[in-house]
């Protein structure tokens, strides 16, 4: 509390100086693959909105979803997706008791990282040829 | 020179007291399962559709599974959003600022689901433009 007198004690020196563990790095990565999931989302939402107008609307939406833009934010979506979805798992992993050791956060991390790209590919390759 | 002791004006304010903390949690664990299964349905449909032409892709939002994923995945999707904003707000946010950013973020949320119950809605129902689209797509 404000009214408490702590002294003039120095701070901790923390996010500036410390190199995060990944386990940091990847729960800071599930927040901003959320948000940022959104971009993705209302083209998507956009697309549909405009396909229950017209034809007109349509021509519009469906050539900015299908312009290199539109693919590249697809494509960012979706590796957004699945990192977001592994992350979601391994919280309800944390909720359960599991995966909570260094040792195992760490090595998820590393899950949560390398699956996604994985899981992106395998997307691309069945549904983009 | 304040009375009231740092215990006492902390008293309540934490996730289990007066607030919602615990059931905001588990909305969060119910739609992160939901989640798990509509995602790579969800994926599949969206998929499917982009890049065909106008009157398949109303035809194909008609039909019961592509709506019904799509509608749940966009609502529960956003609710979920909701939800994980929330928390991000309580995180970094305080005051007028964390009110205004709430409000805001239910209120976005809430349009998306709006427009895309519209859209779905109106694609599936129309009685116009399917019977013509279906039959293109055969």
């Amino acid at each position: 509390m404000a009214d408490i007198p702590r002294g003039n004690r120095p701070l901790s020196p923390h996010l500036s100086v410390y190199r995060l563990p990944m386990a940091a790095v990847t729960s800071i990565m599930t927040r901003i693959t959320g948000q940022a999931l959104l971009a993705g989302l209302l083209l998507i939402v956009w697309w549909l909105v405009a396909a229950a107008t017209g034809p007109r609307a349509f021509a519009t939406a469906d050539w900015v979803v299908r312009s290199w833009i539109g693919y590249l934010v697809l494509l960012g979506s979706a590796w957004a997706l699945w990192f977001h979805f592994l992350s979601g798992i391994r919280h309800l992993c944390y909720d359960s008791g599991l995966l909570l050791t260094r040792d195992d956060a760490q090595r998820a991390s590393w899950v949560l990282i390398i699956g996604s790209v994985v899981l992106t590919l395998i997307t691309v390759i069945l549904f983009a040829f | 020179m304040r009375y009231i002791t740092p215990r006492k004006a902390a008293r309540g304010l934490g996730a289990a007291g007066p607030s919602t903390g615990t059931a905001q949690h588990w909305s969060m664990t119910v739609t992160s399962v939901a989640l798990l299964i509509l995602t790579p349905a969800f994926i599949f449909v969206v998929a499917t559709a982009l890049g065909l032409p106008h009157h398949a892709v109303f035809a194909y939002f008609s039909r019961p599974y592509p709506a019904i994923v799509t509608a749940l995945f966009l609502i529960v999707g956003m609710l979920h959003y909701i939800n994980g904003t929330r928390i991000m707000i309580d995180d970094y946010a305080d005051h007028t600022e964390r009110r205004v950013a709430i409000i805001a973020s239910q209120l976005f949320g809430w349009a998306v689901i709006a427009a895309a119950v519209y859209a779905l809605a109106r694609m599936a129902l129309s009685p116009v433009v399917a019977p013509v689209a279906a039959v293109v797509v055969n």
